[in-house]
């Protein structure tokens, strides 16, 4: 049983393995193929002319191209991992394929997908993308000099166009020239070549990503092998062999089944053996379909008219073809087609020398009509790499104009240089240029002699071809999109409706936004604009911008192996598996997991939350704080570089004590806090937010390096270096007492923001000081990072009798919230200076420090600003979602309402026993006492506007009570 | 993916580094001398060429010092300026 469009082994061999027989589905029912086809030309093999119908206006739609430019049989393959939206041209045949036909739209699979896909990031001297003629001579004489070359290519084979045809390289088939460059390079170790490799991006200073195909084509599949994979390659220069694409021609009913691009049907027959039709209309404005006529005939089709719009085409084509049996209508053009299901016939016209038409048409029966509007360079790697195009007239196409040593070297079709010879020598020249340009000198060899291939003569374009009755408005059967279902007339009506740029044409009509990106329809599309608008050629009317990537790209092939746990680093603290042991919830703060709240059994968050708070407010409670930043500052100029960039004082700061400041940019807003120890007369430990830590060490080192380079200063980041533990609450000094047996935990004898070094009864070194974010007696131990877990053990066992109660960063924050201590981000934003948070008393008038110019600028002096206040709803339960605004309370909600600010911390207060907030609101401190509404969730909450210290405003816990 | 010399580690990617804005911003030596408009200047107003642009960048991920280079904003070809203190020439 063979396949009805299959051609005979001595007719055509074709590149497909005859011996084994491939079974395939395709909407439900079983054929067949042999490996080598794919599944657009074994559908065409067994007749399968028609293939979908088409999105928006259910046309019968065929297989038009041969390679991955087609627009309509887009497939959706079955299995473990679905994948919709394949061009059929682009999935190679496998035994057990199961495909369906799709109108437009896919569908993605319900589980997750279980494939395996992986990146490589590679180096290398010349990159060489596409392996046809010119790729493949680039690859070789770039590859004979040493270098590191990449070549890619998106096809099963390399070759190229030489694939499809009969040309000769020296003296023998050019296949022969393929598989003796295929063995060479093979044998260059610093040469790598991949096949089903589609170079995607190509981006600044010759970086490009190229996505692999490697297991689509293998029955089966190892559990680890990897499905794609997705080349990260930095070369030092890049050579595009990227060939070029055949235009269809925009004529009445241009879409149905059975009218396929010239040169697709000369590579289904050559390549795959499949004979698309018997009798074969071939329209063509340029000499290239003339071998798909020719090839036509020679394996038994009729073509009964070549249709080609020159008036007087090369001589010795025309009697090539008439004397095989075809006929050439010269000065002509296909203007219609006659069928349903399938093309039925054409309609034939002369054209005037203006292009106009004339004569009497005619109808011409015919099952398949090639098309050849012109070649199209494929500039689109050359376009995102940031180089510009010109309209080649000659050629008919937009070629690369720019060139340049940031940009890629473009040669072969491309560049539009058809011929094989000039292929060959460009892509000799170039490899060896790149070569040479990388140190790797080498000269360009001889050019090869080549046969069966001739210089083109000049085409006579043609984009539209006129209807005969209608207006063009309303020439909605001539198809510039197929994919799309776009028409001359959604172009006109674009035009009508003020639309001149070929990007605003193309949103307004969607011509080129499909699955193909407009390959077949970019061009003709600005040539049907230019029409519209009546300029002179396409190059007046421009082309779209080409951004990557050049194909679609799996979503799981971009994530790669960064899927769940491995999708971004994870940083953890020393005591982290003591966290999870209690169960702990986490949040995430940059890349930090803390510990969020301890919920015991039957606890939501609210209820750990308060519990929590409360042991630090009346017993002793704990925290892991060892996330917060650390950077040692140090030389002779620590503290005079300290003094410029906090705004509080740090030169006068005596050795064994600490301080609170905070950073401002030079614009004066609030940056960044901390507290900040001075260890010696030349040392400061800084420590900073979880958050901020990374920028604020970059922050330093600018103003060192390009502001202050006089200064005698060295930052390190010591982050990682330590563990922390803070120890809150009226009964942490007895646990420090227990755990600390050398120190004098006396308020006496250790002041609040002091800091001592000692040693901890299990002879553990540590570095204790007195300070606290939660207004409580507080002790802070730093210990080294391989000790956190001990020392965190340690507090736990030493307060266990007084029922040490471990806190998250939820508790942390109400308790910070409580006594009105901010947190930089969330209750500032960038456009918050020191003063607007009330904190005057930590803003030196006796120094200059970044930004403090910035406070006596005419916005920032305002009086008005928006300033930190507290809020209490005066329903004492009603808890303030944190972002919500606020308003006066008689201003009617109708937009725009003005706001006053919004808030930005909101808790439920155990020691307080009712909900606060904290919130910027403009004025606010001379709004303190005043009545203020929240309105959220469809009502409006009355709230008091306070001051922000809601708990012992007076500082009396601060050093707790003594104990004996 | 620019890719960038680093005067003290060599060429790397992109993603290693941080991008500073302009270069030679001189920072008015005694701040509280300028008026508004001129501090605002400082702070605020920055150039945008299309063209050669001198413009700091730090090796975040790397040596972690700043540097200087020259960019050309249009095709982004990259050159070295001397490893220099910036902000006074
Ligand atoms: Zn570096």
């Amino acid at each position: 049983m063979t396949s009805p469009n299959r051609l005979d082994a001595t007719v055509r061999p074709g590149r497909i393995d005859r011996t084994r027989r491939l079974r395939f589905t395709f909407d439900g029912t079983e054929l067949h193929g042999h490996p080598g086809d794919t599944l657009a030309s074994a559908l065409l093999a067994e007749g399968r002319t028609e293939v979908t119908t088409s999105v928006h206006r259910g046309r019968p739609r065929g297989i038009v191209a041969a390679d991955r430019t087609e627009p309509n049989a887009l497939v959706q393959l079955h299995g473990d991992c679905p994948e919709p939206m394949l061009p059929a041209t682009r999935v190679e045949l496998r035994d057990g394929l199961v495909a369906e036909s799709l109108s437009g739209i896919g569908w993605v699979g319900d589980r997750p997908d279980t494939a395996v896909h992986d990146k490589k990031y590679v180096h290398a001297d010349v990159v060489i993308v596409g392996a046809g003629p010119s790729g493949l001579a680039a690859a070789l004489s770039a590859g004979r000099s040493g270098a590191r070359v990449f070549l890619v290519d998106e096809q099963a084979e390399l070759g190229g166009r030489l694939l499809d045809g009969h040309e000769r390289i020296d003296g023998a088939a050019a296949t022969d020239w393929i598989a003796r460059a295929v063995r060479e390079l093979a044998e260059i170790p610093e040469v790598r070549v991949l096949t089903r490799a589609t170079a995607v991006g190509c981006y600044d200073h010759d970086y490009l990503l190229v996505a692999e195909h490697r297991t689509d084509h293998l029955d089966t599949v190892g559990p680890h092998q990897s499905q794609q994979r997705l080349w990260h390659v930095r070369a030092r220069r890049v050579v595009l062999a990227t060939g070029a694409h055949e235009r269809p021609v925009v004529f009445e009913d241009n879409d149905r089944p059975g009218i396929m691009l010239a040169a697709a049907v000369r590579s289904y027959l050559n390549r795959h053996a499949v004979l698309p039709g018997r009798d074969a209309v071939v329209f063509t404005t340029s000499d290239s379909a003339y071998s798909t006529a020719l090839d036509l005939l020679a394996v038994g089709a009729s073509v009964p008219a070549l249709v080609d719009t020159r008036p007087q085409p090369p001589a010795h084509l025309v009697d090539q073809v008439e004397a095989a049996g075809g006929r050439v209508h010269p000065g002509s053009t296909v203007i219609s087609t006659k069928g349903h299901d399938r093309v039925r016939g054409a309609r034939v016209t002369e054209l005037d020398e203006q292009g106009c038409l004339s004569g009497i048409p005619y109808e011409v029966d015919c099952d398949l009509l090639a098309v050849c509007g012109g070649w199209s360079p494929v500039v689109h790697l050359f376009g995102q790499a940031g180089g510009s195009l010109r309209w080649d007239r000659t050629a008919a196409g937009f070629v690369p104009e720019s060139s340049g040593t940031h940009l890629p070297r473009v040669i072969g079709s491309a560049r539009a240089t058809h011929d094989l010879a000039g292929s060959l020598a460009q892509g000799l020249a170039a490899g060896a240029e790149a070569a040479t340009a990388c140190g790797f000198r080498i000269a360009a060899p001889r050019v090869p002699p080549t046969s069966g291939d001739r210089p083109n003569s000049r085409p006579r374009p043609l984009w539209l071809v006129p209807g005969m009755t209608k207006p063009p408005e309303q020439w909605d059967r001539h198809f510039v999109d197929l994919q799309r279902d776009a028409t001359v007339a959604d172009v006109w009506r674009a035009i009508g409706a003020g639309m001149r740029s070929v990007e605003h044409v193309e949103r307004y009509t969607t011509i080129s936004t499909g699955q193909d990106r407009g390959k077949t329809s970019g061009v003709n599309a600005i040539g049907v604009i230019a029409d519209a608008l009546m300029v002179d050629s396409p190059g007046e009317v421009g082309t779209t911008t080409f951004r990557p990537p050049y194909a679609p790209v799996r979503f799981a092939l971009m994530a790669g192996r960064e899927r769940g746990h491995l999708h971004e680093p994870v940083r953890t603290t020393s005591m982290h598996s003591w966290h999870e042991a209690a169960g702990a919830e986490f949040e995430n703060v940059g890349q930090w997991k803390r510990p969020r709240y301890y919920p015991r059994p039957g606890e939501d968050m609210d209820a750990a939350v308060q519990r929590e708070c409360r042991a630090a407010r009346t017993g002793v409670a704990m925290q892991d704080v060892s996330t917060l930043g650390r950077i040692e500052i140090v030389g002779s100029d620590a503290p005079e570089f300290l003094d410029r960039v906090c705004t509080s004082g740090f030169a006068e700061l005596a050795v064994g004590r600490a301080r609170y400041g905070m950073m401002c940019g030079a614009d004066g807003m609030v940056l960044d806090d901390g507290v900040s120890m001075r260890l010696a007369a030349d040392r400061y430990l800084m420590s900073t937010t979880t958050g901020g830590a990374a920028g604020v060490l970059e922050w330093l080192e600018e103003w060192l390096r390009t502001e202050w380079s006089e200064l005698d200063v060295y930052c390190t980041s010591v982050t990682e270096q330590w563990a922390a533990v803070a120890v809150v609450g009226p009964r942490s000094r007895d646990v420090v007492a227990r755990l600390a047996p050398d120190l004098d935990v006396s308020s006496a004898g250790f002041g609040f923001m002091e800091f001592r070094e000692t040693e901890l009864y299990n002879g553990i070194p540590a570095r204790i000081s007195r300070i606290s974010f939660s207004g409580e007696l507080a002790f802070e131990i730093n210990v080294a990072r391989w000790y956190g877990l001990a020392t965190w053990e340690a507090v736990a066992a030493a307060g266990a009798d007084h029922g040490i109660t471990p806190y998250g960063a939820e508790t942390m924050h109400v308790l910070r919230a409580e006594k009105g201590f901010v947190v930089v981000g969330q209750d500032t934003d960038g456009t918050v200076t020191p003063l607007d948070l009330g904190m005057d008393r930590l803003v030196s008038r006796h120094k200059d420090f970044i930004g403090k110019r910035s406070f006596a600028r005419q916005d920032t002096a305002r009086t008005d600003r928006k300033q930190l206040v507290g809020l209490l709803p005066l329903e004492r339960e009603r808890l303030l979602p944190e972002g919500v605004h606020l308003v006066e309370p008689d201003v009617p909600l109708r937009p725009p309402v003005p706001m006053l600010g919004h808030v930005t911390s909101s808790y439920r207060s155990a020691a307080l026993d009712r909900t606060f907030a904290l919130a910027l609101i403009r004025d606010g401190r001379r709004r303190i006492g005043d009545v203020l509404h929240a309105p959220f969730e469809g009502s409006s909450t009355a709230v008091e506007v306070t001051r922000p210290v809601f708990y012992d405003e007076e500082g009396a816990r601060r050093d707790g009570v003594e104990h004996g | 993916m620019l890719l960038i010399h680093c005067p003290w580690c060599g060429a790397r990617d992109e993603a290693e580094f941080r991008y500073g804005g302009q270069a030679h911003v001189d920072r008015p030596p005694d701040p509280n001398a300028v008026d508004d408009r001129e501090w605002g200047e400082y702070l605020f107003v920055r150039d945008n060429p299309r063209g050669r642009f001198s413009e700091r960048w730090v090796h975040s991920a790397g040596c972690r010092r700043w540097f200087d280079v020259v960019r050309d904003t249009a095709t982004n070809e990259m050159s070295a300026e001397v490893p220099s203190r910036s902000g006074r020439r």
